[in-house]
């Protein structure tokens, strides 16, 4: 076993002296977790899924777990997203009460921190945990069960629409060591039920903290979730996710992946379309600046026959960040009539940037219609004439077409605080040449009128 | 049209030539530094031969076998294989066509064979081809006249020593991979080819070759140089179905092309595959290369694959002149339980270096194909482009069609698209075709050709009928 | 205003343009008419600095200023502006951010300031209602899945905005119902002012029932082959272009 692994299971045993009291089924699932983790160890550039990762900068850290959740709540409000919603805080991932909203919430309506989900009913809320995401998936998602203590269980009773959209806040405190969370969401949401997520990742300025999320979403029949995954975390954090969807017949779960912050990010999205007319909709934008990691990989596994996914992701690199798109797509034998559709596109802003993309397909039934498009490459020369034409001069022209090549996937946000902010912030990262100044403010402003 | 129906359409049963139980000579099985000093020793090399083998031998004892490949087969146990045999005496083979399996004879008949070349493809002793011999010289005394060496890569070690030296195992190394490296240390036969500067090759090296297909060896080393401003087109391989003992091939393709030079390499490939269980079928483990190495330069790999059990391989190119141009074009056609992993590797390095790829996948039957490829544009190919277009056509229910591109992009100024399509053929097209009174036979190999058009378009004429005609041989099922 | 002499035009080595001259001055509007093929859309794009095309000899003077050094934006920021034929599709970019990026690049180039956001939001709402366009085409991107119509309209939406002093509509009327002619034109004549000039490109003599203009010129192979008034147009709806081909070669 490496030191490093090593490491991390030194922190374990030390959390482990405060869970004497845990029902044993908790604590022998924690324990597979920490014994394929320490089977394992960390993946390396060898392990194909991790080929354009390399999670040195993760595996040599030396992560303590956060003792409170102080947070100063002025500062908490300059960070929280600005949408009428309820919402649960976690300051490097330990619940904050004061942070979090949850009056109001409607009848058919269950959201609780994972501790107290357990406490009050741990046979029934527990039950799901690790059964989509389980140890073997990944040496995080293991070491993610073996840490296994906080995090967020949303329940929707069938039948239960949601209007306000629901958020689970994770802030990144900069605080005088780095640490680490192993947030766990359970999403279960109950026939012909329709919920909107937003898993909202920010923090301060200056935190280096490690964050290792597992979410596994169930959607019965008939069920409908958006969820928007905005990670917006400090420039230096270190973001590990992996998000496990189970769709029954005639669900729909669209995903909106975004990803501007953090040192090191890698998304996993796995959805199992497991019943006919089941729908998994993947959206992703990422913007990588400095020495910026991102790598999103996406797998549809089409599991019954009639269920569709789309996907559609962009990616922007400028400096000396590197981004990987992995998408995947498979039809197990005797899914008929599914659909698939992937396409992923990349801009490179500079020539130290670097985009590593691979979109599979897997197919084993014939009845099948999909497709991937891939393209990295030049905004188009048509589109800058056109602008030039109108008085643009080239650099705003290619500005104003790398802002629009992100709007792709904007336009179908349906909250406008998250659509707006996204686009400020990547309107806002461009590099100075591409002189923008203004523009977005005013867009925002009318569409507010 | 109902999947059995379909399915029966297709299903290839693949009617292999004939069963010898005549032994030739060959060496014991197992494989050691004393058989790889045999080998060398009948071939009478040089001692730097014996070395670059060895040297070979060493690397791969320490290499494992790839895994990632898309691939289901039980381990190859290489101690088994007997690495060298002597040529067939003529008196072993088949006298004349009357001895050969009627059916075979058949398959020619329905791929438009030349009478002549039949016997040398069925394995009828050569001195009984009397046409051959007679064309083969003539075009001997033709490439010699414009300066181009084509020999075996036997002839080639012993007459252009310097040469071989010069060129061999630059493009694939020794180390490259497991087969590469076995390839390297056991290697039997195989062509070279020597185009001078300036010189338009005569006359496509193909059809000289398919007279003398029968030397396909178990570990064939080829090597190809264009010098500057040459050109050569080369094909390999041959439509109708070869007869083969050797189960394990793995060969090496090596292409050098130097400033403005043109290699354009296209293969027909219709190893046995199997019986309907995928028994005794031939592993193709195949690594082919192009080094673009001069500026403007250009690679074109073509290859229309539907034989052997197992295919593994990824003709690649090497863009390393600026402006260089890398080719791929490929039709896939499985069946039967049939494996192929192919597609290719495009590695930009030169300025304004452009690829393109095609790759038209057709699975039917249990069998599994998948496309794996690799673009790569390093920080100095400002301007590289490529483009790649990657179709599948599933008939049947049972089969697998999986894509696997990988693209590293490292340069701002690069322009990469790709292009995926996975689909089956559509009730719509066959009904409209029906209606038309075409039959369903009919229907589908037109569909399917028109399917492979962008690649049948880029062989050679002659190979392009024929190809199209293997196609719908292959997918009438019953060849016979 | 304007002043085109003697341009010879080329495209990938064939000559388009095979010495044309005219004048144009403030206060204007010209119509170029031709049959298919004679040119007419090269001269309104080798104004507007289209890059493809290679100007072999010739020149063109705007206020005394050689055009042809111009680039495409410095153009436009003068005031050459180009309505498309095939107003080109910008996904992802929003009509207000062209609008304001251009309008702001003009005033610039005329050492003006920025605009203020509320003056901006008052002149785009203004000119969109007169092109009888509602407000949400603003969000939308640049003529993605807008129809014929809406994508003419739009064109004119950013004349009105941008103020163009020489406006070059290239086939507007190509693909419009009489009712979004009726909006095009309303559009294009309330651009007609003294010190503007407007140079339409058209195949059809309709249009100019809508649109009066003081000249009409006839583009033959390459060269203007016959000048006239208003009445120039309705002789040519009558009579058709051979005429005109044979009263030059005559």
């Amino acid at each position: 076993m490496s030191e490093d692994t090593q490491r991390f299971l030194d922190r374990l045993a030390e959390a482990r002296a405060d869970r004497a009291g845990e029902p044993t089924w908790i604590a022998a699932r924690r324990q597979a977790g920490a014994a394929r983790f320490e089977a394992m160890g960390f993946p390396t550039r060898r392990d194909e899924a991790w080929k354009y990762t390399d999670v040195r900068a993760i595996a040599r850290g030396d992560f303590a777990l956060a003792g409170d959740a102080d947070f100063s709540p002025a500062s908490a409000a300059t960070l929280t997203l600005p949408i009428d919603a309820y919402r649960l805080t976690f300051v490097d991932g330990i619940f904050s009460a004061s942070l979090s909203q949850l009056d109001g919430l409607p009848e058919g309506v269950s959201l609780q921190p994972l501790s107290v989900a357990l406490a009050e009913n741990h046979e029934a809320v527990g039950g799901p945990l690790g059964r989509l995401t389980g140890v073997e998936f990944s040496p995080f998602s293991a070491l993610n069960t073996a840490f296994m203590e906080e995090g967020a269980v949303l329940r929707l009773a069938p039948g239960t629409v949601v209007e306000k959209p629901i958020i689970l806040q994770f802030l990144s405190r900069n605080g005088e060591a780095p640490v680490m969370s192993h947030p766990r969401v359970l999403v279960q949401a109950g026939g012909r039920s329709e919920a909107t997520l937003v898993e909202h990742h920010v923090g301060e300025e200056g935190a280096a903290n490690f964050t290792n999320l597992v979410a596994e979403v169930i959607l019965e029949r008939n069920a409908l979730l958006t969820h928007y995954k905005l990670q917006e975390a400090p420039l230096a954090d270190l973001h590990v996710a992996s998000i496990h969807v189970e769709q029954a017949r005639d669900s729909r779960y669209t995903s909106f992946n975004l990803n501007l912050g953090g040192a090191l990010v890698r998304t996993d999205l796995i959805s199992e379309l497991n019943g006919e007319n089941a729908t998994s909709d993947f959206y992703g934008l990422f913007y990588g600046e400095g020495r910026q990691h991102v790598d999103s990989h996406t797998l549809a596994n089409h599991n019954a026959p009639r269920t569709f996914s789309n996907e559609n992701y962009k990616g922007i690199l400028d400096d000396r960040s590197h981004g990987v798109f992995n998408g995947k797509v498979v039809v197990k034998p005797d899914s008929q009539k599914i659909e698939g559709f992937q396409s992923n596109a990349n801009l490179l802003l500079s020539d130290r940037a670097e985009i590593d993309a691979k979109p599979e397909l897997e197919i084993y039934a014939d009845d099948v219609k999909c497709t991937h498009g891939c393209t990295t490459g030049q905004l188009d020369e048509e589109a800058i004439y056109a602008l030039r034409a109108r008085g643009i001069d080239r650099q705003t022209a290619r500005g104003l077409l790398t802002l629009a090549f992100a709007g792709e996937v904007l336009e179908a946000v349906g909250l406008d605080a998250i659509a707006e902010r996204v686009e400020l912030a990547v309107a806002g990262k461009l590099p100075e040449r591409f002189n923008l100044a203004g523009l977005v403010e005013t867009a925002v402003a009318l569409g507010d009128e | 049209m109902a999947t059995e129906e379909m399915e029966q359409l297709v299903r290839r049963e693949y009617k292999e030539g004939f069963v010898t139980d005549i032994e030739s000579e060959t060496l014991p099985p197992g494989l050691d530094e004393d058989v790889i000093a045999f080998i060398s020793n009948k071939k009478g090399e040089p001692e730097w031969m014996l070395e670059w083998r060895l040297k070979a031998y060493r690397a791969w004892l320490k290499m494992t076998p790839p895994s990632w490949a898309h691939l289901d087969f039980p381990p190859i146990d290489y101690q088994a294989i007997s690495y060298f045999s002597a040529p067939k005496r003529p008196e072993d083979r088949p006298q004349s066509l009357d001895e050969v399996d009627p059916k075979l004879l058949e398959t020619y008949e329905k791929l438009g064979i030349p009478l002549h070349e039949r016997a040398a493809l069925a394995g009828v002793a050569v001195d009984a081809v009397f046409d051959s011999v007679s064309v083969t010289t003539t075009f001997k005394e033709k490439l010699a006249e414009a300066g181009v060496i084509f020999c075996s890569i036997s002839e080639a070690v012993q007459e252009y020593p310097e040469l071989v030296k010069q060129y061999l195992g630059t493009v694939v190394p020794q180390t490259d991979n497991y087969f590469a490296a076995l390839n390297s240390a056991v290697f039997t036969d195989g062509s070279f080819v020597f185009v001078p500067k300036g010189v338009t090759c005569p006359m496509e090296l193909s059809t000289y070759f398919r007279i003398n297909a029968e030397n396909t060896g178990q570990f064939e080393r080829t090597l190809i140089i264009c010098e500057e401003g040459a050109q050569v087109s080369y094909l390999e391989g041959c439509t109708a179905p070869m007869r083969d003992e050797n189960q394990l091939h793995a060969a090496v393709v090596e292409l050098v092309a130097l400033d403005d030079a043109y290699i354009k390499y296209s293969t027909v490939q219709n190893w046995y595959p199997g019986d309907e269980d995928g028994k005794g079928g031939i592993y193709n483990f195949v690594t082919k290369r192009g080094d673009c190495r001069g500026d403007r330069s250009r690679i074109s790999w073509t290859q229309v694959e539907t034989g052997s059990a197992i295919t593994w391989k990824y003709p690649s190119c090497v863009l390393r002149g600026k402006h260089s141009i890398g080719e791929f074009y490929s039709v896939a056609v499985t069946g039967g339980r049939q494996q192929a992993d192919t597609g290719t590797k495009m590695i930009h390095i030169g300025e304004g270096s452009r690829s393109s790829i095609i790759s038209k996948g057709i699975s039917s039957g249990r069998s599994n194909q998948a496309y794996r490829g690799l673009v790569k544009i390093g920080p100095r190919a400002k301007g590289a482009r490529n483009f790649t277009e990657c179709d599948s056509l599933l008939i049947g229910d049972q089969c697998g069609a999986h894509t696997y591109p990988y693209q590293e992009i490292g340069n701002s100024t690069a322009t990469v698209e790709h292009e995926a399509t996975t689909s089956k053929i559509g009730d719509d097209q066959l009904f409209y075709c029906q209606s038309r009174g075409i039959s369903e036979e009919d229907a589908v190999s037109m569909i399917v050709n028109g399917f492979c058009k962008d690649v049948f378009q880029e062989l050679p004429m002659e190979f392009a009928v024929e190809a199209e005609a293997l196609l719908r041989v292959t997918l009438e099922g019953s060849v016979g | 205003m304007l002043e085109v002499k003697d341009l010879h035009v080329s495209v990938e080595g064939n000559e388009i343009l095979k010495g044309l001259s005219l004048t144009i001055n403030a206060g204007e509007v010209h119509a170029i008419m031709g049959p298919n093929g004679s040119g007419k859309s090269t001269l309104s794009a080798v104004i507007a600095g289209r890059e493809e095309y290679e100007v072999t000899s010739g020149s063109i003077t705007y206020d005394g200023q050689d055009v042809l050094e111009m680039s495409v934006e410095e153009r436009a920021c003068a005031g050459l502006l180009l309505g498309f034929q095939y107003p080109v599709e910008i996904p992802g970019v929003k009509n207000i951010y062209l609008l304001k990026a251009a309008l702001n690049a003009k005033r610039e180039a005329q050492g003006l300031g920025e605009i203020p956001a509320p003056e901006f939001m008052k002149l785009i709402k203004e000119k969109a209602a007169l092109m009888q366009m509602d407000a949400s085409f603003l969000q939308r991107s640049v003529n993605e899945g807008f129809s014929g119509g809406e994508k003419k309209r739009n064109e004119i939406l950013q004349m009105l905005v941008l103020e163009p002093r020489l406006a070059m509509l290239d086939e507007i009327d190509s693909g419009l119902d009489i009712d979004a002619m009726k909006v095009v034109s309303d559009g294009v004549n309330s651009l007609r002012s003294e010190e503007r000039a407007i140079l339409l490109v058209t195949h059809y003599q309709r249009l100019l029932d809508y649109i009066v203009p003081d000249r009409v010129h006839v583009l033959v192979d390459g060269r203007i082959a016959m000048s006239g008034d208003a009445d120039l147009a309705r002789e040519l709806e009558s009579r058709g272009y051979d005429w005109v081909l044979e009263e030059s070669v005559a």
